[in-house]
């Protein structure tokens, strides 16, 4: 099995990144998990905001490099051509990947105020508010690796053949660039700042983002069932115009309570209520292409991964997120232990697995063969069903917790402070925290499955070996 | 889906559902900014409290707490902290950590001056008195 065009092999430095600085997040996941039971874990070498600003930030750098690779894979062969630079796609990765790298190595050694002072923030103020914490330098590094990006995308999708699959794509990532200049603008008004902050965190989880899920999903279920193009273009844009027509205005239901007028009770709920609709879409988009399949691809885990993404996009987005959406309900669950379970779920469920959707579909073909050995899918698909299950735990328990801090903290006739609240749910975290070391253990067996080879046929002495297909 | 439901059909559909939701999304972000004023009391936005802004930011206190319901979930909502607690208790709160507690969760040590100090308060006093439409549902937050 050869690439259709040789450029596509730029993908692979960047799966192999987003694998690297994934297992990177998930230890720090477990080290916030430690400390949210024994509260001075580490500290004061890695204080939780640290540890937090880490995973957080690795996990969209990750997925960043993973949308890229995607994007490096699928855009030539979409386009049938080229792609336009690939010394520029080089380029980029070593810039981002480094770049990365300072940043995190600068969370860990330096205080947070004195990163900030060395890299600018007096002149621009941008740090320090959730998912944004990157100093200025890093910020501007994204915005320039994002157009170079963007320009060699464009510039290869000009000379070659126009696909919806690669049109969405590129809407999907123009709007992740556009939206990220909001990460610029940061108002001394709380208020104004907290309203355009979601204008990147939510417009991108529940806007653009689902776009570039869309594509990538419908170009591996494209090759993986060879049914009609058009049937799965014509799907893809039936998801994204409910994503975008729910979505957008569904950013109102994180208005309800910072200040901004009442009217945005109705606006966000309505809309936001309405927003499972693309991810069930997607679901049933995922179940229907596979079932009316024309071929059987021999890459069984990438079909896995596909169905996955499917299920466990609308579970994570479509049902927690529905949970705590309409107003009424988001006043007691507003930023507690719920909020951190849906976030976990949706963000597994959507982005991370369809990254390792593509990562399935394209690596071995990247090395030389249309699928993995038979031994090498049945590690992989271990490793699917340990960190997907473990993540499907990890979330009920932070459910389980919410649901207690809610009604502690908020509900009952006498309200407990936080802090008593946080003592009473520790059994939870534990479990929580345990679940997180078997989703560890899913993902090592993930990148073993790279590494494992077939058992060698033996072939007896003077036999004539058959030709294989 | 059916044969008659084009592939142009859903793409126009696309664009023009998507160019009506943001620009409703626009007219609404123009009201409320038209609005908000009486909500957020900038009159009272001094320069006291831009400068604690600054430092809650610089200090990365979202890493831990939230404010307003937003941020982590690992420490005390601080968004009605001023309500709670008081200035001068957050004032000596902030000085005297960490607390060293053995097992307990931990609070860094900041280093702040006292003018500093001054400022954080008056950014979590000017920050308690928006309007939140009645959150969070009690004083502990
Ligand atoms: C590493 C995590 C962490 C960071 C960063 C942090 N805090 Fe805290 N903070 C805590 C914890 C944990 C508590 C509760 C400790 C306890 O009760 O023993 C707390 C409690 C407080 C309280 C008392 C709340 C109450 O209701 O009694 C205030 C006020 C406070 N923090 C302000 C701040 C400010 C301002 C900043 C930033 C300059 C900040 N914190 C940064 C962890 C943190
Ligand atoms: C893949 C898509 C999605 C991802 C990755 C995602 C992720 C997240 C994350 C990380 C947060 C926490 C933000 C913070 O730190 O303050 C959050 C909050 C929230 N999400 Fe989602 N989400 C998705 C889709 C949805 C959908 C479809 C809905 C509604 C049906 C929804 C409803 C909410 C609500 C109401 C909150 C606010 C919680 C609170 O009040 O504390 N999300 N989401
Ligand atoms: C692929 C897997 C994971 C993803 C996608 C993920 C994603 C996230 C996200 C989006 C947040 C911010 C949540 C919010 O603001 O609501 C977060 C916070 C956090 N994550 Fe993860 N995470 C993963 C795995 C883990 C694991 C394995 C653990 C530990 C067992 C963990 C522990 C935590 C903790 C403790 C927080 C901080 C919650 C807080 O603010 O108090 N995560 N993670
Ligand atoms: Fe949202």
């Amino acid at each position: 099995m050869q690439l259709h065009y040789q450029s596509q092999a730029v993908a692979k430095p960047y799966f192999i990144a987003a694998i690297g600085l994934f297992v990177g997040q998930i230890l720090f996941g477990l080290i916030m998990g430690l400390q949210y039971v024994i509260g001075d874990f580490l500290f004061p070498a890695i204080p939780f905001n640290v540890a937090r600003m880490v995973h957080t930030n690795l996990l969209i750098v990750w997925l960043l490099f993973g949308f890229m690779g995607a994007a490096y894979y699928l855009v030539p062969e979409e386009t049938e051509t080229e792609l336009h630079s690939p010394l520029l796609a080089w380029v980029l990765f070593w810039v981002f990947l480094v770049a990365g790298a300072l940043t995190v190595v600068g969370y860990l050694i330096v205080p947070y105020a004195s990163l900030a002072e060395m890299t600018g923030n007096g002149i621009l103020a941008t740090m320090g508010r959730e998912f944004l914490e990157q100093p200025l330098p890093t910020k501007l590094g994204i915005v320039v690796v994002a157009l170079a990006f963007l320009y060699n995308i464009g510039m290869t999708m000009l000379k070659g053949r126009k696909t919806a699959i690669s049109m969405i794509l590129l809407i999907g990532l123009v709007g992740l660039a556009v939206l990220f200049l909001f990460a610029f603008y940061n108002p001394s008004n709380l208020v104004k700042d907290k309203y355009f902050w979601w204008w990147v965190v939510h417009l991108w989880v529940e806007g653009v983002w689902e776009l570039i899920l869309g594509a990538i999903l419908g170009f591996v279920l494209l090759k993986l069932t060879g049914v009609d193009r058009e049937v799965i273009e014509k799907w893809l844009y039936t998801i994204i115009t409910l994503t975008l027509v729910t979505g957008i205005i569904g950013t109102g239901h994180h208005y309800y309570w910072i200040g901004a007028p009442a009217y945005w009770q109705w606006w966000g709920g309505i809309f936001s209520a309405l927003e499972p609709l693309p991810f069930f879409a997607l679901t049933v988009f995922c179940f229907n292409m596979v079932n009316r399949r024309r071929r059987e691809h021999p890459n069984k885990a990438a079909t896995l991964w596909a169905l996955g993404t499917g299920v466990m996009a609308f579970l994570g987005a479509g049902v927690w997120g529905f949970l705590h959406t309409l107003a009424p309900i988001n006043y007691y669950t507003h930023g507690t232990q719920i909020t951190a379970a849906h976030g976990h779920m949706a963000f597994y469920g959507a982005y991370v697995m369809v990254v390792l959707t593509i990562i399935s579909y394209a690596m071995p073909i990247m090395r030389g063969r249309e699928a993995n050995s038979e031994r090498a899918q049945v590690l992989e698909m271990w490793s699917f069903w340990l960190m997907t299950v473990s993540m499907v735990f990890i979330t009920l328990f932070l459910t389980a917790a919410g649901l207690l801090q809610v009604w502690l903290q908020r509900i009952i006739p006498n309200p407990q402070p936080f802090m008593v609240v946080q003592d009473q749910l520790a059994l939870f975290y534990w479990l929580r925290w345990i679940s997180g070391v078997v989703f560890l253990i899913g993902l090592v067996v993930y990148m073993y499955s790279f590494f494992v080879q077939d058992k060698p046929q033996p072939v007896a002495a003077g036999e004539v070996q058959p030709a294989t297909a | 889906m059916s044969a008659t439901f084009t592939k142009s059909m859903a793409r126009n559909i696309f664009y023009g559902g998507t160019v009506f939701a943001a620009l409703l999304f626009l007219a609404l972000t123009f009201h409320t900014t038209w609005k908000l004023p009486q909500r957020d009391h900038r009159e009272n936005l001094t320069a006291e409290v831009v400068r604690g802004k600054h430092l809650w930011e610089t200090r990365n206190c979202i890493g831990c707490h939230t404010l307003l319901g937003e941020g982590a979930y690992f420490a005390p909502e601080l968004g009605n902290v001023y309500k709670r607690r008081g200035g001068d208790f957050i004032k000596v709160w902030i000085k005297i950590q960490p607390t060293g507690a053995a097992g307990r969760r931990q609070m860094p040590q900041f280093h702040f001056t006292d003018p500093q100090l001054d400022d954080i308060v008056a950014f979590l006093k000017w920050t308690s008195e928006i309007n939140t439409e009645n959150w969070p549902p009690n004083i502990q937050g």
